[in-house]
């Protein structure tokens, strides 16, 4: 075709579009949707999703599983602490020490108001031996302390076999003024040596709470 | 120091043909006394002091050997020493009315013999003459354990010489330091633990001075026990649990003692044979009773008791007949009593008295009751006698630390026997060796 005859053409065709649009509106194109690409596309998202949540809800389960052991860890720890707390203080006041006024072996109310204080322990735990030793200060003959320091000794026995702790889970000992708890002298001193100690001596391992 | 010679009836005592020191175990006291008919020594006023002139010595080692006999005889209270530090040996007849002018009653020539041993003179100075000659040998090496109770036993010789009465030289004194047992010898020398007794309190000698009984203390308590220190061996005497202490062996050297119990104690006693039962000497009721010492004739016993609420000190027949309140108290008296030691005569009781709140060492005559205060100075307790019946050994803090101090009853003279850590709780041997 001659470039004359392509532009007459045109001419025409471009009248004929002029002529089609003034007379009636034509329908817009519907572009041709891919679908292929939005499903895979939205099968992306939801992966996607899918990966998010599934890894927050381990994360979260971690978490929640963390703050679980965490918890019974923490309770754990703090009932074994109750436990540690309350075993110290059990043998705390099982092991206090009594004190005599000067050559007397007679139980103060404040020492039997402290042999009270450790019955819970032996009633808990019938299988324990305990020993009390008495001791004296170092004013008295030496010798006579030794005995004075065995009633002493005695006269905590009695009053825990009188509460009910059998008299064979008891050994007493009197060691004079040979092992004092305090050196020195004066009467603060004095005061802190005439006492009975007690010990476990057998079961102390394996002690029960009361 | 003018002594009064009023006779001279001395006589020396045929003392066996050889001359020989015998180390021989101390018989009881009464064996030790003249046999009747025989006496021994100067003759003087009582309550004087016979003054004994110490000639000087020549010789190996002659200057300690002349020391340590001259102390001893010192210390024994009896004679007064004169002992010039120098001079030279005299030879010959000696002038005895110049040293009749020094205060000298008898006069000490000592020498070596050949054999390595002490030749003995004793002369009278009133009467002029020699009483008393002799040759002794000296055991040990010089300056060991035996060589110096050799002296001891010689000086105790002499004396008995001079006096009539031997010295209480030849004797070691069991105490405690550190919760364990030792001896020193009556002059303050030799201080050392017994092997084997880390654990001890309150010992006591038999009377054969060749076994000790001591309360041992371990965790689970006190047991007595008797050691051999001869052989070392030992043996617990006690069986009951709880407090077992303050053993005490009979004169007799049969039986021994001992305070025990578990709920306040009693005192009982044990046939060391194993022959008889264990009997029991006290019936306290829960009181304490503790620390027996035997009358001589070991017929009776003075103890503690907490019977009467305060410690006391009691009698009791040895069969536990007879109770008695020995020290008299009055109305209201809160005294603290305790530490009784029997004399060796019979004649007296001491023990510690609590004076002003602290403890003093006093005396109680057996016939009179009359009770005589014997110190005064710091605290001052747990008295034993001397085989002499004259001298105690006891603890006081008097210089600061606890140490053992010897008193001569009779005069009061104080000297320290410990020096060095905290001493307590002595026990005066019996004589351990003799010279004759």
């Amino acid at each position: 075709m001659s470039n004359r005859s392509l532009l007459v053409v045109a001419v025409a065709a471009v009248a004929l579009s002029a002529a089609a649009c003034q007379k009636q509106p034509e329908v817009a194109p519907v572009p041709a949707v891919n679908t292929d690409s939005i499903n895979a596309a939205n099968e992306r998202a939801r992966l996607e999703a899918e990966r998010i949540a599934r890894e927050r809800a381990e994360a979260d389960r971690i978490a929640r599983e963390r703050a679980e052991a965490d918890r019974i860890a923490r309770d754990k720890a703090e009932a074994e602490a109750r436990a540690r707390a309350a075993m110290a203080a059990a043998r705390a006041a099982f092991a206090t020490a009594i004190y005599f006024d000067l050559d007397k072996s007679e139980l103060t109310s404040e020492a039997r108001a402290a042999l009270d204080a450790k019955l819970p322990l032996l009633r808990a735990n019938p299988n324990v031996r305990i020993r009390v030793a008495g001791h004296a200060d170092d004013r008295g003959s030496d010798e006579y302390n030794v005995a004075l320091s065995q009633r002493r000794a005695a006269a905590a026995k009695r009053y825990l076999v009188d509460q009910g702790i059998p008299a064979d889970r008891i050994d007493v000992a009197g060691f004079g003024e040979e092992r004092p708890a305090m050196q020195g002298s004066g009467e603060d001193v004095w005061s802190k040596n005439r006492r009975d100690e007690f010990e476990i001596i057998v079961g102390g391992e394996t002690l029960r709470l009361p | 120091m003018n002594h009064t010679i009023r006779s001279i009836p001395s006589v020396v005592v045929a003392l066996g043909s050889a001359a020989v020191l015998s180390l021989v175990l101390a018989a009881p006291l009464r064996a030790q006394e003249p046999s009747q008919g025989v006496r021994i020594g100067l003759t003087y006023s009582a309550g004087t002091r016979p003054g004994l002139y110490v000639l000087p010595l020549r010789g190996a080692n002659a200057d300690s050997i002349r020391a340590i006999i001259t102390r001893d005889i010192d210390f024994g209270d009896r004679i007064s020493v004169i002992a010039p530090d120098s001079g030279v040996p005299v030879t010959g007849r000696l002038n005895y009315p110049l040293y009749g002018r020094l205060g000298a009653a008898a006069i000490l020539q000592l020498s070596m013999n050949a054999a390595g041993g002490l030749h003995v003179v004793v002369h009278e100075v009133g009467a002029g003459r020699v009483i008393h000659t002799k040759d002794y040998p000296i055991a040990g090496s010089t300056f060991s354990p035996d060589w110096r109770m050799s002296l001891h036993a010689i000086a105790d010789e002499i004396e008995r010489q001079v006096t009539g009465v031997p010295g209480i030289a030849a004797t070691r004194v069991l105490f405690v330091r550190g919760g364990a047992l030792w001896q020193i010898d009556s002059d303050g020398h030799g201080a050392k633990p017994v092997a084997g007794a880390a654990s001890a309190l309150g010992p006591v000698w038999h009377p054969s001075g060749t076994m000790v009984a001591y309360t041992e203390m371990r965790d689970d308590g006190t047991h007595v026990l008797v050691r051999d220190l001869v052989s070392g061996s030992v043996r617990r005497v006690s069986r009951r649990a709880g407090a077992n202490s303050s053993p005490a062996f009979s004169p007799d050297g049969k039986t021994l003692a001992y305070s025990s119990g578990e709920d306040g104690t009693d005192l009982f006693s044990v046939a060391l044979d194993g022959s008889a039962d264990e009997t029991r000497i006290t019936v306290g009721r829960g009181s304490t009773n503790s620390q027996p010492t035997f009358a001589p004739d070991g017929r009776r016993v003075a103890f503690t008791t907490s019977r009467l609420g305060r410690p006391e000190i009691y009698i009791t027949d040895s069969d536990g007949a007879n109770p008695e309140l020995l020290t008299t108290s009055g109305f209201g008296d809160q005294l603290y009593r305790a530490d009784p030691s029997w004399s060796p005569d019979g004649r007296f009781v001491a023990f510690s008295t609590q004076i002003e709140g602290r403890f003093q060492i006093a005396t109680i005559g057996l016939r009179d009751r009359a009770v005589k205060q014997h110190t005064i100075e710091k605290v001052n307790e747990d008295p034993s006698w001397a085989p002499d019946a004259r001298h105690l050994v006891f603890t006081s803090n008097r210089s600061d630390v606890k140490q053992l101090w010897v008193l001569d009853t009779e005069s009061g003279r104080l000297r320290q026997l410990t020096h060095g850590p905290a001493s307590r709780m002595a026990a005066w041997s019996p004589r351990l060796s003799t010279a004759r």
